[in-house]
């Protein structure tokens, strides 16, 4: 063995601890050391979604046919101003583009609202509160063996309502939240993952997807009475509906674009409306949770009892935060057990830099882990408010 | 390792005990309020009224920060008529009262939990499922 190849260092003439985290020191993989950049936690979230923007927006992994819903909504709105528009201008007034555009501003801000907001996702029970829901949950079988479905049963208002064990998440569900198996995720006040928005609805993106649907049904029907009223202002005077059409091409896609979608939008806006005038959830109108199929005087705990504070708190009520924190660093100490990593830190490296061929003579050099390094603070929670 | 192991003894950092976590109360419906209810693991440590009192501040905190108020309806009609664009710049009324909830935890936890060998954990880190209580193992 050539000792020229590498010399003895000595621990305390270490200037600053080196990024190499020594092969032995057995921490979670999720944690990183000090003077590596600290990382979000947006990038060790377990569910299926991304995230961009640092975090700051997310999706579903599965983006479902947004890209289609967009694509319908923007290449519908856009042959409406390029052929109707300057006709319906000419002939009528011109309040119609103006009225056109606000519709297709609002509609685009509300579905990208609806699609990269977190819908309420709850964050997984943390290792200590999971051991300590088992502990309290009688468990005989060992780990192979699925137990039966554990529920636990909470009165709310005098109704009998009982709350599941999620075994993705390891915590027993809140009313009202339901697990979506294409994010992975408990949604609270869950309504329907919508393919079309590419995201669960819940609790906080509900009143985005309600204005959504709203302002596309508006947006539809003014569209395809815009259209209408065109071909009919083109036919006049006997020239017949195949001379406007030939004339204004455009207008037959969007009429029969418009005229598929706004029957099934119009019902789909109803169909909430009722919903939150109730205040329901399409998962508990599915089930029939409290349409009283099941027994008598079963009504609807969370209802006011009133269509317009119902209707209120849904729709107008708090905007809550998101639990999820994807934008918060994550700490690099878990436990107060490992606390003071940055203290143990030095003399771990200092042993490891031992052991390292000519590794503490070149800090940064062929360390496949470490990216450029940030001078973060290691123990920052920063709640940065998030959408 | 030997030497971890002094650095660990002369930092004098206590170690964990134990973890109490007060669930919450779903007693009023989906509002975020915690269970009242004195663990028998703090027994020894705090005075039942003294933890009841923390855990009512802190669910009356939470009910403000929910309420359905005419302060929350404008926020929410102001909100819908701009497309809900105020919500990225503007900071809401719940996001205000969380705040006054982590200065009031951390105070709480200053005066009254740490002396005792406890710690508060703000709820809003466990996704406002449980208040965590960290018992320390009394060095005393």
């Amino acid at each position: 063995m050539t000792s020229c190849e590498y010399q003895q260092i000595d621990p305390q003439a270490l200037p600053t601890p080196t990024p190499a985290p020594p092969p032995h020191h057995g921490n979670d993989r999720d944690k990183r050391e000090e003077p590596k950049r600290p990382r979000r936690k947006w990038q060790v979230f377990p569910g299926k979604n991304r995230f961009y923007c640092d975090g700051r927006i997310m999706v579903a992994r599965q983006s479902g046919v947004l890209p289609l819903t967009l694509g319908l909504i923007v290449i519908t709105s856009g042959l409406f101003f390029i052929f109707d528009c300057p006709f319906l201008v000419k002939h009528l007034t011109s309040c119609i583009p103006v009225i056109g555009g606000g519709l297709f501003v609002f509609v685009v801000i509300t579905l990208l609202q609806t699609s990269l907001t977190d819908p309420g996702i709850l964050p997984r029970a943390t290792p200590d509160e999971a051991a300590d829901i088992e502990k309290q949950i009688d468990n005989t079988g060992n780990a192979s063996y699925r137990p039966p479905p554990r529920t636990k049963e909470v009165l709310i208002n005098q109704q009998v309502v009982k709350l599941k064990y999620c075994f993705s998440c390891k915590m027993f569900r809140p009313p009202r939240t339901s697990h979506c198996s294409l994010c992975d995720n408990c949604v609270e006040r869950f309504d329907h993952h919508c393919p079309w928005v590419g995201n669960c609805v819940g609790k906080r993106n509900y009143r985005f997807f309600y204005t959504f649907i709203v302002s596309l049904s508006f947006l539809t029907a003014f569209i395809f009475g815009c259209v209408t009223t065109h071909l009919a202002l083109r036919a006049q005077g006997g020239k017949g509906l195949v001379f406007a059409l030939q004339e204004s091409p455009g207008s037959a896609v969007e009429l029969v674009i418009c005229f598929f979608s706004v029957w099934s939008i119009l019902g789909l806006s109803g169909f909430h409306t009722y919903l939150v005038a109730s205040n329901l959830t399409t998962n508990e109108d599915i089930k029939g949770s409290w349409s009283g199929k099941s027994g008598e005087g079963v009504t609807n705990p969370y209802s006011h009892k009133n269509i317009f504070i119902n209707c209120c708190s849904v729709l107008c009520g708090p905007m809550p935060p998101s639990l999820i924190d994807r934008r918060g660093f994550l700490p690099t100490d878990e436990s107060v057990q490992t606390a003071g990593a940055g203290i143990e830190l030095p003399a771990l490296a200092a042993k490891s830099e031992i052991n390292v061929v000519g590794g503490s003579s070149q800090p940064a050099s062929g360390l496949p882990e470490s990216p450029s390094p940030v001078p973060a603070p290691p123990h920052s929670h920063q709640n940065s408010s998030s959408v | 390792m030997a030497e971890t192991h002094s650095l660990q003894d002369m930092r004098q950092q206590p170690a964990v005990a134990a973890k109490v976590f007060i669930q919450r109360d779903y007693t009023k419906g989906t509002v975020c309020q915690f269970q009242t209810k004195f663990p028998s693991e703090l027994e020894t440590r705090i005075d039942k009224q003294q933890f009841e009192e923390t855990v009512q501040t802190l669910n009356n905190l939470y009910a403000e920060a929910e309420k359905l108020g005419s302060q929350s309806y404008i926020e929410g009609c102001l909100a819908c008529l701009t497309a809900y664009t105020i919500f990225l710049c503007m900071e809401t009324h719940y996001e205000k009262v969380l705040k006054n909830i982590a200065k009031y935890i951390q105070e709480q936890n200053d005066k009254i939990y740490a002396p005792r060998g406890l710690l508060l954990t703000d709820p809003i880190e466990r996704g406002l499922r449980v208040i965590e209580v960290t018992i320390f193992e009394d060095r005393s």
